[in-house]
Formats: structure tokens, sequence, C-alpha cells
């Protein structure tokens, strides 16, 4: 899937994967996708109920091994 | 010709419909209401130590990043986690029988040892909490926990409210100095209690 910004979460745990993706989306314009990877197991869920509470979409989730991979459209 | 009668039908007519479509109306208005709202917390922080420094800061700041507003009240040895510098906040396994005691280094079957060190021993051999901060902070590093200081910056940046206690500060012979200028204001629990009645989530750590 195409992308306009990438985050390595990676070896980071909760809350890092979270507050960086926040920071991540604040800097990017409406639409743009942000693409996570992540290897806090956790974070899967995190960012299902961050994207439901803030209204930033949850294009497509994968795991992969020890990683996660996420693409979230900015709202 | 007398109004009355009419005046009286058609009120209960009104009456009978306003009944009937009220209901709903208040719900769907209640519902909107709830949707456009923005949940907030307030967390009321009382202890100093490595342990409970996490708690607040990672529910604020993850609050914080799902559009909360969210406000930290810091009292007592909470205060501890406000001094500008917090590099040096300590834990004690000491009389705390639920903290496992794990080695951080060596092979997994020896990392996966709970050493439950007697409390006697604890508090006789000198240096045995700095010995198990030490540990702790290794066990944090190895799985990649956030150090404290980075967390309160980020509770920062994301906009978290933090307000000190003016009577704690005032007991302990704090001074604003001691304190990052970042705090948004000191004041009592009488100033408090109002911004927790308003909030949805007030917790006590």
């Amino acid at each position: 899937m195409e992308f306009d910004k990438e985050l390595d979460a990676r070896g980071l745990n909760c809350p890092l994967p979270i507050l960086r993706a926040k920071k991540a989306l604040n800097e990017m314009q409406t639409g743009q996708v942000l693409h996570i990877i992540a290897t806090d197991p956790g974070s899967v869920k995190d960012f299902e109920a961050f994207c439901k509470q803030t209204g930033n979409e949850l294009l497509s989730h994968a795991a992969s091994g020890k990683e996660f991979t996420f693409f979230m459209k900015r709202k | 010709m007398d109004n009355r009668p009419d005046i009286a039908l058609i009120e209960e007519i009104v009456q009978r419909r306003l009944d009937e479509i009220l209901p709903q109306k208040i719900e769907e208005k209640l519902a909107q209401i709830k949707a456009l709202r923005t949940p907030s917390m307030t967390i009321i922080a009382t202890k100093g130590t490595l342990d409970w420094a996490y708690p607040p800061f990672i529910l604020a700041s993850t609050a914080a990043a799902l559009g909360w507003n969210v406000s930290i009240f810091f009292t007592f040895y909470g205060l501890q986690l406000l001094r500008k510098d917090i590099s040096d906040l300590k834990i004690s396994p000491l009389g705390n029988p639920g903290m496992p005691m794990k080695m951080p280094f060596g092979p997994e079957w020896f990392k996966g040892i709970d050493w439950n060190i007697p409390n006697l021993l604890q508090a006789g051999i000198p240096g045995f909490e700095s010995f198990a901060t030490a540990l702790m902070r290794q066990t944090m590093k190895n799985k990649g926990v956030v150090g404290i200081s980075e967390l309160r910056s980020l509770c920062l940046e994301a906009g978290v409210n933090l307000i000190g206690c003016q009577m704690t500060v005032d007991l302990f012979g704090y001074t604003r100095e001691d304190f990052i200028p970042e705090v948004q204001e000191y004041c009592g629990a009488a100033t408090f209690l109002p911004l927790a009645q308003a909030a949805d989530v007030t917790l006590f750590v």
C-alpha cells in the first residue's frame, strides 16, 4: 500500500507507539497515509482503539513474525 | 363566542403531540451532545517512587493522544514527579511483596527466577534499594520502556495540565523554583475538586 510517511516504532513499548503516531499524524495533512511498524504486541489493540477514538482511519494491519504493520489515514 | 373550550382543546392536542415526539427528540439531542463532547480525565498523583511515577504519566499521555483533556494534581510525594530533574527516582522492594525481583541479565532460565529476598536482608544490607533501583532501570531499558523524564516531556507536549498542591509544596519546604516551570498552577483541593467533578474519569494514584 502507498503511504506518505513512515514511523518505525520497533522496540518501543506502550505508550510510545501511540504517542509517536499521534505526533507523526499532527505533522501530516488530511487524507495522507501513515505507515507504522511496531513490535509491541499490545499495539494492535491500542491502534484500533486510537483510531476509533480519534477518527483516524485504520486502513489495514498485518503481522509478519514479530513485526506488526499498520496503515493509518489521517482524518 | 366563548374561546376557552377551544384553547383547552388546543392545549390538549399540543400536550399529546409533545408526549409523542419529545422522548425521541431528547434522545437524539443527548446523543448529539455526547458525540461532540471531549472526554476529560483528572488524576491525583500522591506517590514519588519510580514504579508509581509511570501510571499517571502513561495514562495521561495516552488519554491526551486520544484527544482527551487531562489534568494531573500532584500532592504529597507526587511532588517528586514535578521536580526539574527526575532521573533519580528510586524504587524499594522492602515491604513490597508484589514486586517481582528478577535479574535483567543472563540466560533466559536465570532471568525467570523470582528471587524473593527476605525483608530482614533487604533492610539490613546497605545500598539494597539502590541496587534494586539499578536492576529495575536495567529491566526497563531491556524492554524498551520509555524513561520517566522523556515520558513527562511527552505529556507536556501532548498538552497535559500539571497542577501542584500548594499545601504540600509548603509542607515539604519546596519552592516553585524546585519544580519545572511548565506547571500550570498551584492550588488547593477546593480548586481542584470542581475540575474532578466535571471530568469523566478521576483516578487516585
